[in-house]
């Protein structure tokens, strides 16, 4: 049944990217539906932002839902029964997320969305640290959610209707909007893994099957940023500029952080996890450059700013769902999840490694694949910040693409080391070997995201002209740019800024054929196979080659302040030496563990109520009778 | 002249193939000068290069179509990243396909294959290398983008004939914030071609290697493609720095003539003997550095490069 299932809910998402695609010029169109509480109908509404997030939803799980029909079988947890059930009612309350146009409608698709996932996640609920993962991410979806929640409360502006409409049309004093775009942050930064609110994300994304794991970083995340875009550019109309340093600082931090731990990851999916709030940051930094320039007035860079964060918002949905998918067929196929113990796949599984490998090099920033499209906009959007007519930030703004730079250079080594140890080298266990292939579905799944990736990478122009509906129906920008020479970011001269990746790909596909047809036609090419030389050591085995801790070494060392990190090192004397090293998160300690001390220390506080005779219980239903009565009367 | 910028751009391209390992023979003929040895002859990289060519490659017995194919991708990248540069004319009809940030991924391409490729064998000195060079570039990489994004917002442009262009008809005289920056790219120059601060190109100790540990289990003409590779790289580097610092004498304007074509040639080749020269002496009377030194030297380099943005804000000079 999974067989027709999972391919019927593809057809779905593809279905579902066309209608977005070809329908994103069109004006806003509203819908209600009479389902819900009596006089609380559910409004709907889809506009450009809407049907971005549409495309991306069925774009990225199509391919998805495809691998996942040749992945999910019997055996594993969840039965797949339910579990079909789990994902694909996942993938309508995200649908119903982006097309919700009342508070009401969106909260209940929201919590949709977080319960389903949470079910999702656990799959494997007989293991108890991924019950105890599940558990840290529903407490802190709900955090957020009450987060939303409130915000929405602020935004309706005393009107008390709960319709979007109502809260595009209430004016709020400036100190209100401020509270309700920062409960938006809050609550959606929740849900994206915004640092400080991250520390679910690198344990729900890994503990989940890694089609789910594929979903939850690839579109789930992308709701959340959704929720910021909706509710500062539109609910709020037209937000403060000063709102944007927020998410800029928090995104730029994020960033770093994300891509930092991801380096010194040892298992592959907490590695990927780690990669996806690197993105998460990115984006953020993108949604507060786009508030700071709409905020001062500055329209075209703003735009550019919000058709980045959309642009890499795709690209991220495409890219990390296409690595969680490459996992998924390691996994199946070796049974393994930490890096040291894979390498050599590229010999067993060559069409996994092949395809991951478009992945690998998308996510790390490399033209001419969609990754580096994105990170390209952002800084040029980064170029005009220095044209803020705001004394000190102007200075301060530029130095934020240093650190995109920074994150987007650790993000290439990541992926070498990912890449480099998962599919190249040799075999660090004799048990793989035995590793065998993707299937045909699981291969299918793969190689439609992989297409996605370099489609999304060859044609930006095309892309961004569809994108340039959203800054514009917005309100943001009157009309941006975009024809071909659209990348006239500062024009002067006519000499621009520009980047045709189909002709880049095309020079140096001739560049390499050029070069192969020379050296075959003047010289030879001949080869000769020989057992590895390695300076002449010859007895090389697989133990000797760099292993994932060796592979973050380098990166522990130099961002030592980040870690929180144990470290058991052996004395010349040992006769069993052992070599340990524990990397924890510092803001588990410092935030969360103090913060659930503090709940436990005023839970206590509270429990010398509960005496736990009759007699008290009593006396306190009759003190609380006593007390209602004098209110009333 | 319709068919100049083509002819620039082919010349362009030839002149770094046939222009690079020269580059390479010259700095090393300059520091055994300065070392009081016997210098190598001029062309000594080009018979290295040849002979490699005529040689059987030796494959690994578990390498993957990976390890074939990246030599190529490396050398392609360089290729490209050499028709992007202007180094003797700044109307090149290529550069529209890439701005100086595209140029810093290109590089950046480079960079991966060559790691991946290193780890592609598994042999212990070839993953050490990846994950050396693959630390130096992602410190190398944000200086060089800040060194690019400070002239960037001088000229208002990202491609680079326009920032070459828009550096070379501005007025003369001292900008602390160029100043700065020279700095930063020179030690990011150092540090992305294996130069010695960083990584010492003629070592024979495979344990202080970066860019030649990765290249141990290359033979014949995928180790001649990585080599000429390597010296495009620096010969490209060199011309990011006369684009930037020293932008005069190539080709500029709207109508150019065949003449200054003519003239750009020798005046290139003046600035790479120049450039030659400081390098070898850098190399001469600088030291290696710690693995972990690196990323102060590069921290330095960053700094310099953020330290012209900020004068550039602060002074607009």
């Amino acid at each position: 049944m999974r067989r027709f299932l999972f391919p019927m809910g593809a057809i779905v998402g593809v279905g579902l990217a066309v209608v977005a695609v070809t329908s994103i010029a069109f004006p806003a169109e509203q819908q209600i539906l009479p389902i819900g509480l009596p006089d609380l109908p559910i409004h709907l509404r889809r506009d450009a932002l809407s049907n971005v997030f549409l495309f991306l939803l069925g774009a990225a799980s199509a391919g998805v839902s495809i691998f996942g029909a040749g992945y999910f079988r019997a055996g594993e947890g969840t039965a797949p029964g339910l579990l079909c059930l789990q994902y694909h009612l996942f993938l309508a309350s995200m649908a119903f997320v982006l097309l919700a146009d009342d508070a009401y409608g969106f909260m209940v698709s929201w919590e949709m969305m977080a319960l389903s996932s949470y079910f999702l996640v656990t799959t494997q609920h007989r293991i108890p640290e991924i019950r105890s993962a599940g558990f840290l991410y529903l407490l802190i979806a709900h955090l957020g959610a009450i987060a939303i929640l409130l915000s929405f409360g602020v935004m309706q502006g005393g009107s008390w209707k709960f319709t979007f409409d109502a809260m595009r049309s209430a004016t709020l004093a400036p100190t209100w909007a401020a509270a309700a775009f920062s409960l938006a942050l809050f609550g959606f930064g929740a849900k994206a893994g915004l640092v400080p609110l991250h520390v679910w994300l690198p344990e729900a994304h890994p503990a989940a099957p890694s089609p789910v794991s594929a979903l939850l970083s690839g579109v789930m995340l992308k709701t959340a940023l959704y929720g910021v875009l909706r509710v500062a550019f539109d609910l709020l109309g037209h937000p403060v500029w000063w709102w944007g340093l927020i998410p800029l600082v928090l995104g730029l931090f994020t960033a770093i952080y994300g891509v930092v731990f991801a380096a010194a990851q040892t298992d592959m999916k907490r590695l990927l996890a780690f990669s996806s709030i690197e993105n998460i940051g990115i984006l953020f930094t993108g949604v507060g450059l786009a508030v700071v320039f709409s905020g001062v007035g500055m329209t075209t860079p703003a735009a550019l700013a919000l058709i980045a964060v959309l642009y890499h918002a795709i690209n991220h949905a495409f890219m990390k769902s296409l690595l969680f998918l490459g996992t998924g067929s390691v996994l199946h196929a070796t049974g393994e999840r930490n890096l040291g113990r894979l390498g050599g796949l590229i010999h067993r599984m060559p069409w996994v490694a092949w395809l991951t490998l478009i992945g690998a090099l998308a996510i790390a920033g490399l033209p001419p694949l969609n990754g580096f499209v994105s990170e390209w906009l952002l800084l040029q959007a980064f170029l005009s910040a220095h044209e803020v007519p705001r004394a000190f930030v102007n200075m301060l703004l530029p130095l934020g693409a240093a650190v995109i730079a920074l994150a987007a250079a650790l993000a290439a080594y990541v992926m070498v080391k990912f890449y480099g140890v998962v599919f190249l080298g040799r075999p660090r266990e004799a048990a793989l070997a035995q590793a065998h292939d993707a299937g045909w579905l699981e291969r299918a799944g793969l190689l439609w995201l992989a297409a996605g990736c370099v489609t999304l990478g060859l044609m930006p122009t095309q892309v961004i002209s569809l994108l340039a509906v959203v800054p514009k129906q917005l309100g943001i920008v009157d009309s941006f740019p975009t024809t071909s020479s659209w990348w006239h970011l500062v024009p002067v001269s006519g000499r621009e800024a520009a980047y045709a990746p189909l002709v880049f790909l095309l020079a140096i596909l001739t560049t390499i054929a050029i070069t192969v047809l020379l050296v075959s036609v003047f010289y030879h090419r001949r080869i000769r196979r020989a057992a590895p030389w390695d300076c002449g050591f010859a007895r090389l085995d697989a133990r000797m080659q760099d292993t994932a801790e060796g592979f973050g070494q380098p990166i522990r060392h130099i961002f030592l302040q980040f870690f929180d990190m144990q470290r058991e090192l052996p004395t010349p004397f040992d006769r069993a030496p052992q070599y340990r090293v524990v990397i924890g998160d510092r803001f588990w300690r410092t935030i969360y563990l103090r913060l659930a001390q503090w709940v436990q220390r005023v839970a206590e506080a509270v429990a010398w109520l509960q005496q736990g005779r009759i007699a008290t219980y009593l006396l306190y239903s009759f003190v609380t009778l006593l007390v209602l009565l004098g209110l009333v009367l | 002249m319709t068919s100049l910028p083509w002819l620039t751009q082919m010349l362009e391209v030839l002149a770094a193939l046939a222009a690079a390992p020269l580059f390479v023979g010259w700095i090393n003929q300059c520091r055994a000068w300065l070392q009081n040895k016997s210098a190598p002859p001029l062309l000594q990289p080009y018979r290295a290069i040849r002979k490699l060519f005529h040689k059987d490659a030796v494959l690994a017995t578990n390498a993957s179509p990976l390890f074939r194919i990246a030599p190529y991708v490396v050398f392609g990248a360089m290729v490209c990243a050499a028709a992007v540069i202007p180094s003797l004319g700044t109307r090149l009809p290529f550069s529209d396909a890439a701005d100086a940030i595209a140029l810093v991924g290109l590089f950046a391409t480079a960079r991966v294959f060559m790691s991946l490729a290193a780890m592609d064998v598994g042999t212990a000195f070839g993953t050490l290398g990846a994950r050396r060079e693959m630390l130096v570039g992602f410190l190398a990489e944000p200086a060089l983008l800040m060194v690019i994004f400070l002239a960037s917002l001088i000229a208002t442009s990202t491609a680079l004939p326009a920032i070459s262009e828009g550096l070379a008809t501005r007025a003369l005289g001292l900008y602390p914030s160029l100043a700065f920056t020279g700095v930063a790219f020179l030690l990011v120059l150092l540090a992305e071609n294996a130069r010695i601060p960083v990584d010492n190109p003629a070592t024979h100790l495979e344990l202080t290697m970066i860019h030649e540990a990765m290249l141990l289990e290359y033979s014949a003409r995928h180790l001649a493609l990585m080599e000429w590779a390597a010296a495009l790289k620096l010969f490209n580097y060199a011309c990011i720095g006369f684009a930037l610092f020293l932008p005069w004498g190539t080709v500029t304007g709207a109508a150019p003539s065949p003449t200054t074509l003519l003239v750009s040639i020798p005046v290139l080749g003046t600035k790479l003997l120049g450039a030659g020269a400081v390098l070898a002496l850098i190399e001469t009377v600088s030291a290696k550095l710690r693995i972990f030194r690196a990323p102060e030297f590069l921290a330095t380099a960053f700094l310099f490069a953020v330290l012209g943005l900020l004068v550039h804000l602060l002074l607009g000079a």
